[in-house]
């Protein structure tokens, strides 16, 4: 509870909540992160178990979309080849902001078992796009897949919203994207 | 047929440019005189006691120790109608190889040779339309070659890792991800 709300709680009558915009904004977005419906390679059959009723990551509003256009999260689910990079990059710039990027397995984090014989294996996505937060394993089960996206969540409830950013070394909501910050 | 009785068959047919065989191995092959190969592969689908209609693989191999050293491409054949297998092999240098297409006769053969010349650098002569398969046009080099290096950057992204690289990999602890609970959802109900 910001200081803000200290001065108007119990001021209105019944029926008359109040919030901060950060919270309210960040409330909203972390609980409708639609994904992009994209796999690359094993880790994506994880993905679509976590998609699945077991899992059922809709319990956290995450619902895969066909495009980017409509989509706030890209799920970099596989091995990203060098010439995969260059599409994930152009899907990434077509995303509205704001987005985030979770990397799901050792091979989108830094190559994974290609880390020194994969000649064609980009060595971690983030040398690409940037990247919110990193889910290990190979390939990660379900539990560990919804561990980042709740991890996510508690980084976008922190998201300062209504006021300029610092530059950060993450790109939480695209905060280090050309034209923003400069 | 078994595999002496579709080696004599080409033997017979094509003499001396069969220039080898083992048909103990695990999977039986004669050894064609390059620039034989694309008649002996018309002979195998059309010869009606043989009739491989199938071309189920073809792959390149690389043998620089060998001497003199050289390349091979495999040829593995299947006949539907008769149930049998047989597989072919030709020779070719390492430096500019080429190998006669066998497209005309598998039509298979045409992503088959694309990406043997993507992966190896084996062109196939009067193939239609010889380009890369798997790589990116603009990729420099055949990578299944085992003289292969990889290069420190392919589009300005990195290829080989840096040691600033490697000290970011091994930093996921300090990222602040885990410890995972990996009990199942439905623990409580599989234990009761």
């Amino acid at each position: 509870m910001s200081e803000t709300q200290g001065l108007i709680q119990n001021r209105f009558g019944d029926g008359v909540l109040t919030a901060s915009a950060d919270q309210v904004i960040n409330w909203a977005r972390k609980n409708s992160m639609w994904s992009m419906t994209f796999g690359l390679a094993c880790c994506a059959i994880e993905m679509m178990a976590t998609g699945g009723t077991r899992y059922d990551w809709d319990r956290f509003g995450v619902i895969p979309r066909g495009t980017p256009r409509q989509s706030d999260l890209m799920i970099v689910a596989g091995t990203v080849t060098l010439k995969m990079a260059t599409r994930i990059k152009r899907l990434y710039e077509q995303m509205a902001e704001p987005k985030y990027v979770i990397s799901m397995g050792s091979c989108a984090n830094n190559g994974g078992p290609y880390w020194r014989h994969g000649y064609h294996v980009l060595k971690g996505v983030d040398e690409v796009i940037p990247v919110d937060v990193y889910v290990p394993g190979c390939p990660p089960r379900p539990e560990a897949l919804l561990y980042g996206i709740m991890k996510l969540q508690e980084r976008i409830q922190e998201d300062r919203v209504l006021r300029r950013r610092e530059l950060s070394p993450g790109s939480l909501a695209g905060a280090t994207l050309d034209g923003w910050t400069k | 047929m078994d595999a002496k009785a579709i080696h004599d068959k080409l033997v017979g047919r094509f003499g001396d440019r069969v220039t080898g065989a083992d048909l103990e191995a695990a999977s039986p092959f004669a050894t064609i005189a390059t620039e034989a190969i694309a008649e002996v592969a018309a002979f195998c689908k059309s010869e009606p006691e043989l009739a491989f209609d199938n071309l189920m693989c073809l792959s390149g191999v690389d043998y620089p120790k060998a001497d003199p050293p050289r390349m091979e491409v495999v040829y593995h054949l299947l006949s539907y109608r008769h149930h049998h297998t047989f597989a072919l092999k030709v020779h070719v240098p390492r430096e500019s190889p080429s190998v006669p297409t066998v497209e005309g006769v598998w039509g298979v053969a045409n992503f088959h040779e694309r990406e043997c010349w993507d992966l190896f650098g084996i062109a196939f002569a009067g193939h239609s339309d010889l380009r890369r398969i798997l790589l990116p046009d603009d990729w420099d080099g055949h990578p299944l070659r085992k003289d292969w290096q990889d290069p420190d950057y392919y589009n300005g992204l990195h290829v080989k890792p840096t040691a600033q690289m490697a000290e970011r990999a091994m930093g996921g602890e300090r990222i602040g991800v885990g410890p995972f609970d990996f009990t199942p959802p439905n623990a409580h109900i599989e234990e009761g």
